[in-house]
């Protein structure tokens, strides 16, 4: 690791003042689980690290009558143990699924939410788009756990987060706070090679609530981050509509069965009545730049009876505009797969898997 | 509030429409005035809480002791209780956040030791292998099922295990190996550990 | 002259300790961290070293400048492993290392040095026999016609026709064409008549296997701490499997005599093959020790452990079987190919090939790929996991194409196996097919019922020479009745400490806190490297001798201050026993020796029956399939498993329930991946190179064959027989569930998939 200031805030106005300074070429310290990697394999140089975990304003929990209040420093095992955990089953799948208390104990949606691509060039030192000499490393190189959808252009990486489809699908929003207006370009703050300097300029807090789905983005460029979050930003809470009777799953294919990365994974919220699908939200994880969300499969899931074989057919349109690369054809199968077992997994009908 | 729909094109078109997306988050907006009241507090002095990058002195509470060390930030708690306090009973194998063997407890709570620097756990309480005796039920239990071998990954798999069955007494088969999922043994000593975990959840933990 | 107590094994049943289940001995000082592997020590003053290491597939050195990292504050030495204009042909391999104060002031050290390399060609598909083939031919013709036309007409000549002057003048060109080369033929022989065997037979399978190369993965990885006492001797603290004989590999490169390198080694966390040596880190560290007048510590980092510390060779294959209706196997035809790393061009070796089973007619070509990837090193039962990955595998596809149950085709062929191994193999295999319920569960392949998850079984056997290594040890007897054992050994994670207590608290019939056992330095009597499962025997044999030469000494001292024939007399229960009778304490009896303690040198092997070699061994899975996601689970693995005389029966099962676990992980999971495109191992790291965890082992079920008669062979050893079916047997049973040949092991959903996606098309 290269050396790095070091901060631990305890309110919110004083953890954004750290993390805009240095032109925002800082980077935020909950769980560490991916941070330390980061730091470790000099894939991201920070000038600062601001440990948030005691800034008291970011934690917690709390339930309001149109939906819930997480807070950035809530632990996966303190959403877990929360009695929020009854209703939104897609949430629990995926803390379920990973399998290591050490992560559960102290990881975080929000940090999840934030993690970089776990693509192998990319750790190894390729950079984000592991573009050499103009030419994609990944298009022609080893891709079997790259992306098979939104991958036409240079990004080929898959979103690593397991949390986004779950949320995504029950329209939760970030709240994303600087301390400034923050209108450079899109920069990565973990990415600071390509992090422009920025003047200080007004010092007011600025925040905004984004729907979930706008957080991600798929770079063109090696300089654009994966996410909106501009240098000093930071994700402060996640807010879930209310449950109501909204049914959810997320359904990770996971080889191990132990801590491991998805190789693909689907999460759903459906609105049910006399098991008529009225309502559909279908988003795939790890299958493209960004968390996939299946527009068409979810329309067309409206009116149905949902059934095994309306679920493989909602599973098969999620993956029909597949591109899969030269190495990852059976990403393919395993995101329909994905699709069809979060559905019948929702609905209480799925049978004997592995 | 600032609209950010033009700098966030969802990357497979969006069910959302722009009535649908500002009403949203209006609803929210209203919702955080509740949840974050403590944001019009501006740090007067957020300077004074910034540790440079230079090595410096910190307290570090491990197994009931105090230890002084003289560390930079980028030093992580395993690397401290290793090379400077000579506690090398977590080891450092993975480096990488996957294998377990560096598993230590911070206030009670089951880490990596890996995945946290030495300076964020000042003013905390850190629990290593060493503050075990030998008959202690998880390290006696570890014996008795020959839950080792080579022995590289055992303190690590000893304080995941100690950790797992204090939370989960009564614990099932298939919770036990869902738990203890975040550590590697590469001699394959699962089968012991496996039997050391059920007899202590039987048990209630202890 | 003392008396002569009986060397041999006592009867079975007498026995206290051998056989018995005995916790190890110092399973607590490992729980609770207590114990200080190499990469623990920590002396005052020591420094920290970190390794610069090559980031490409294949290049040469074009600058390197290390004097920007001596700047660096805190670095105190810095070593440079190659230097301008050398080649390094694989990814990680060492470049330099900088040793400091702190381990992030090494990183900055290494951060700071100067380094550059021009990029060369590599190849890394060590499956692509017919790309190697092409790029060789294309490499070698082009760099032929650089040669001046004498050495090309030369070149043109049959080998046995150049003369010897002709053959010298070749000889540079030739290590110029060896140098671009990507292909080297290993021979071929036949035995009788494959033609007609294929014609006559039932049925005839063709089909490709393959096995991909992995990494030892040491938790521990390798690396030592070493400190100098004074100007010229050396104390290693090195992580080895071979304490007694690495000294020497020190001295020499540091001008020392071997005399003044003391190697320790109390614990050591992992092996399995990969550590015998000091390895050109472990001389680093010493020649910055002797630098400095520091001790330095250098321990690989992960990604480098994976890199260069030891991996098994890769294996592929082409396989033409056919048997007769009854499921004789009449004719083998194969040619396998694999890359043992560091561009040597080696594969399994030829002759082992078909593995177990040999046919009347068979013919077999081996083919070595030249390919820029990391040294190989023993792995657990060298090559024996391969062999019977591609051997065993092409027997089960026989058999489903016959219709008939694994069981009964390997049962049917067993004649073709060695002859002192059929009837434990005929015994064991109805053991392993009684415990997995294999008569109840089987059906044939790809006809289980329906649902997406699919069940199967499969089977495969395998043997192994074992034995006992060379190993002397000395055995202390003091006044007070306390027992010290000194040997130049090391615990690997077999249980060396433990089975030695065993042994003497047997003979000496002590209790086993009686004794004391001193392993891990070279400063003791040399004790042999732990490989090829000879551990065991081999401390067990020379204890065992010098347990017994001292107990005849005691008896001796017993009989005349008691006055009884020492021939009738008996060590028990901490007494010495005269027919019967006691005489006299333990203790009693040793404080007869006088001030100094009695000591004799135990030796072995010796032909006295205490070890022997050779062992069998069947494995059979039970698995569960998910064809929608390509998902392979074990629900119950069987292993049976005989090794003569068990020493501890609860470390035995121990090995082979691990074997099974990274039998499991090489089955499934873990392999060596490197990318065409970059020429890099890719994922060196333990996200990417995925082993088992707690969850992925299913229902392990071991026992071990042992009849009286086994007993009664003495110690064979253990650690490498179980690890070597594993492959095998879970492919077959992947087979048998989707009814489809995963060809290449390990068998990932991604395999899994394409192979059920290609077999549907």
């Amino acid at each position: 690791m290269r050396s790095f200031e070091y901060a631990r805030p305890e309110t919110e106005g004083e953890a954004l003042e750290l993390l805009s300074e240095h032109g925002g070429n800082t980077a935020v310290l909950a769980g560490g689980t991916d941070l330390m990697n980061l730091l470790k394999r000099d894939v991201i140089q920070p000038d600062r690290v601001v440990d948030i975990k005691n800034v008291s304003s970011w934690r917690g929990i709390k339930r309001h009558e149109d939906g819930v209040l997480i807070g950035a420093n809530v632990t996966l095992d303190e959403i877990n143990e929360h009695a929020i955990s009854a209703d939104y089953r897609s949430l629990i799948d995926v803390i379920d699924g990973i399998r290591a208390i050490q992560i559960t104990a102290h990881g975080t949606v929000a940090g999840d939410l934030c993690q970089l691509p776990h693509c192998w060039y990319f750790r190894n030192g390729y950079g984000l788009l592991a573009m050499k000499d103009g030419e994609s490393l990944v298009a022609t190189g080893d891709n079997r756990y790259h992306a098979i959808l939104g991958n036409s252009g240079p990004a080929k990486f898959v979103s690593a987060s397991r949390f986004a489809p779950p949320a995504i699908a029950w329209d939760a929003k970030v709240r994303i706070v600087t301390r400034r207006p923050a209108n450079v370009e899109h920069v990565s703050n973990v990415l600071p090679a390509n992090a422009k300097k920025t003047e200080h300029v007004e010092n007011v807090l600025h925040e905004e609530w984004l729907p979930l789905e706008y957080f991600f983005l798929t770079p063109k460029t090696n300089g654009q981050g994966v996410t909106v979050l501009k240098p000093g930003q930071v994700i402060t809470h996640l807010w879930l509509p209310a449950a109501s009777d909204t049914r959810s799953a997320t359904y990770e294919v996971l080889e191990l069965n132990g801590l491991d990365q998805p190789q693909a994974s689907a999460a759903c919220c459906l609105g049910l009545d006399g098991g008529i699908v009225r309502h559909a939200k279908i988003v795939l994880g790890h299958v493209a730049p960004t968390p996939w969300i299946a527009h068409e499969a979810a329309k067309w899931l409206v009116g149905q009876q949902l059934t095994s074989d309306i679920a493989e057919t909602a599973g098969r349109m999620a993956v029909s505009k597949a591109t899969p690369l030269s190495h990852n054809d059976y990403k393919v199968q395993m995101a329909q797969t994905a699709v069809k077992r979060a559905l019948l997994k929702a609905t209480n009908q799925l049978g004997e898997v592995l | 509030m600032r609209d950010l729909r033009d700098e966030t094109i969802p990357q497979n078109g969006s069910g959302v429409n722009r009535r649908d997306f500002l009403r949203g988050s209006g609803a929210a907006v209203a919702v955080t005035a509740l949840a974050t009241s403590e944001q019009g507090a501006v740090a007067q002095d957020a300077k004074k809480s910034v540790r440079t990058a230079e090595p410096q002195d910190i307290t570090l509470n491990v197994n009931g002791k105090d230890h002084k060390v003289k560390v930079e930030n980028r030093v992580t708690l395993l690397d401290t209780l290793r090379d400077d306090l000579n506690l090398t009973g977590c080891k450092d194998v993975c480096d990488t956040t996957n294998c377990g063997a560096c598993t230590v407890l911070i206030d009670g709570k089951v880490t990596y030791a890996c995945t946290r620097l030495a300076v964020e756990c000042v003013g905390k309480k850190v629990v290593t292998v060493e503050s075990l005796a030998a008959n202690d039920p998880v390290v006696a239990g570890f014996v008795k099922h020959d839950a080792l071998q080579c022995g590289f990954c055992t303190p690590g798999f000893v304080m995941a295990t100690k950790a797992f069955c204090d939370k989960n007494p009564g614990a099932t088969l298939d919770q036990v190996r869902k738990g203890l999922g975040g550590n590697i043994c590469r001699c394959g000593t699962y089968v012991g550990i496996t039997a050391c975990a059920m007899e202590l959840v039987k048990k209630g933990g202890k | 002259m003392a008396t002569e107590v009986k060397v041999a094994w006592g009867p079975r049943k007498d026995n206290k300790f051998i056989g018995k289940d005995v916790p190890r001995l110092d399973g607590a000082e490992k729980a609770t961290g207590a114990a200080k592997y190499s990469a623990d020590v920590n002396p005052k003053g020591c420094l920290y070293a970190k390794l610069l290491t090559f980031k490409g597939g294949h290049g040469k050195v074009k600058s390197l400048d290390l004097s920007a990292a001596l700047k660096v504050p805190g670095v105190k030495a810095v070593h440079a492993f190659v230097k301008v204009g050398d080649e390094v042909s694989w990814d990680g391999a060492m470049i330099a290392a900088v040793a400091a104060e702190r381990q992030e002031q090494a990183e900055d050290g290494v951060r700071a040095i100067v380094f550059a390399f021009d990029a060369m060609e590599h190849f890394v598909d060590e499956d692509d026999l017919a790309g190697a083939t092409k790029l060789h031919d294309l490499r070698t013709s082009e760099l032929q016609k650089t040669f001046p036309d004498d050495i090309q007409k030369l070149l043109a000549k049959k080998k046995d026709d150049l003369t010897d002057d002709e053959k010298k003048k070749l000889d540079p060109f030739q290590k110029q064409l060896d140098g671009v080369s990507r292909i080297k033929p290993l021979g071929d022989n036949t035995q009788g008549d494959i033609a007609a065997a294929l014609k006559s037979a039932a049925v005839v399978h063709k089909g490709y296997y393959g096995i991909a190369t992995i990494s030892h993965m040491c938790l521990e990885p390798h690396g030592s701490c070493c400190e100098m006492d004074g100007g010229n001797k050396l104390t290693a603290n090195l992580s080895t499997q071979n304490v007694s004989g690495t000294a020497g590999q020190f001295a020499a490169p540091l001008g020392l005599d071997a005399a003044d390198v003391t190697v320790l080694c109390n614990y050591i966390g992992g092996g399995f093959g990969s550590k015998f040596a000091a390895g050109d880190w472990g001389v680093a560290a010493a020649k910055m020790a002797k630098e400095t007048g520091r001790p330095v510590r250098l321990m690989l980092d992960r990604a480098t452990e994976l890199k260069i510390a030891g991996t098994r060779p890769s294996g592929f294959a082409d396989i033409t079987i056919a048997a007769d209706k009854d499921g004789k196997i009449v004719a083998w035809d194969s040619h396998h190919w694999g890359s043992s790393g560091e561009m040597k061009g080696g594969t399994i070796a030829l002759n082992q090939f078909p593995y177990v089973f040999d046919f009347e007619n068979r013919n077999r070509k081996a083919t070595g790929l030249m390919t820029n990837s990391g040294p190989n090193q023993a792995w657990r039962a060298p090559p024996h996991p391969q062999l019977c990955a591609l051997t065993d595998t092409a027997i089960d596809d026989i058999a489903a194409k016959l219709g008939k149950s694994a069981v009964d085709v390997f049962l049917a062929n067993i004649d073709r196996t060695p002859e002192k191994l059929q009837r434990t193999y005929v015994a064991e295999i109805k053991r392993a097919a009684e415990l997995i319920g294999w008569a109840k569960k089987w059906h044939p392949h790809g006809k289980g019922k329906d649902g997406p998850v699919k069940h199967g079984l499969g089977m495969a056997i395998h043997k192994w020479g074992g034995g006992a290594g060379k190993g002397t040890c000395r055995l202390k007897v003091h006044p007070d009745g306390t027992v010290e054992s000194f040997s130049g050994t090391q615990d690997l994670g077999t249980g060396t400490r433990t089975a030695i207590a065993m042994v003497i608290a047997e003979t000496l019939g002590l209790q086993l806190s009686d004794i004391k056992v001193r392993i891990g330095s070279s400063a003791y009597p040399a004790s042999g490297g732990s490989g090829g499962s000879t551990t065991i025997g081999g401390v067990a044999g020379p204890n065992r001798r010098a347990a017994c030469e001292v107990l005849g000494k005691v008896f001796d001292l017993v009989a005349e201050k008691h006055k009884v024939d020492a021939a009738t007399l008996a060590a028990k229960d901490s007494k010495i026993w005269s027919n019967g009778k006691e005489v006299c304490s333990w203790k009693q009896a040793c404080s007869l020796v006088g001030n100094m303690a009695l000591e004799v040198q135990g030796e072995g092997p010796k032909n006295d029956g205490l070890t022997t070699v050779d062992v069998g061994g069947c494995q059979m899975a039970d698995v569960a399939v998910d064809t929608e996601t390509g998902i392979v689970r074990i629900n119950q693995f069987v292993a049976i498993q005989d090794c003569g005389l068990v020493v501890d029966h609860m470390t035995a099962k121990s090995q082979v329930y691990g074997s099974m676990i990274m039998g499991i992980a090489y089955a499934l999971s873990e392999e060596q991946i490197l990318d065409n495109k970059t020429g890099r191992y890719i994922n060196a790291d333990l996200e990417n190179y995925k082993l088992p965890r707690i969850g992925d082992i299913g229902e392990l079920i071991v026992e071990m064959y042992q009849p009286d008669s086994e007993y009664e062979r003495g110690i064979v050893g253990l650690g490498e027989p179980p690890v070597i079916s594993c492959g095998a047997a879970i492919s077959n049973a992947v087979a048998n569930a989707i009814g489809v040949r995963v060809p290449t092991i390990p068998l990932t959903p991604k395999r899994v998939l394409d192979a059920l996606k290609a077999a549907k098309a």
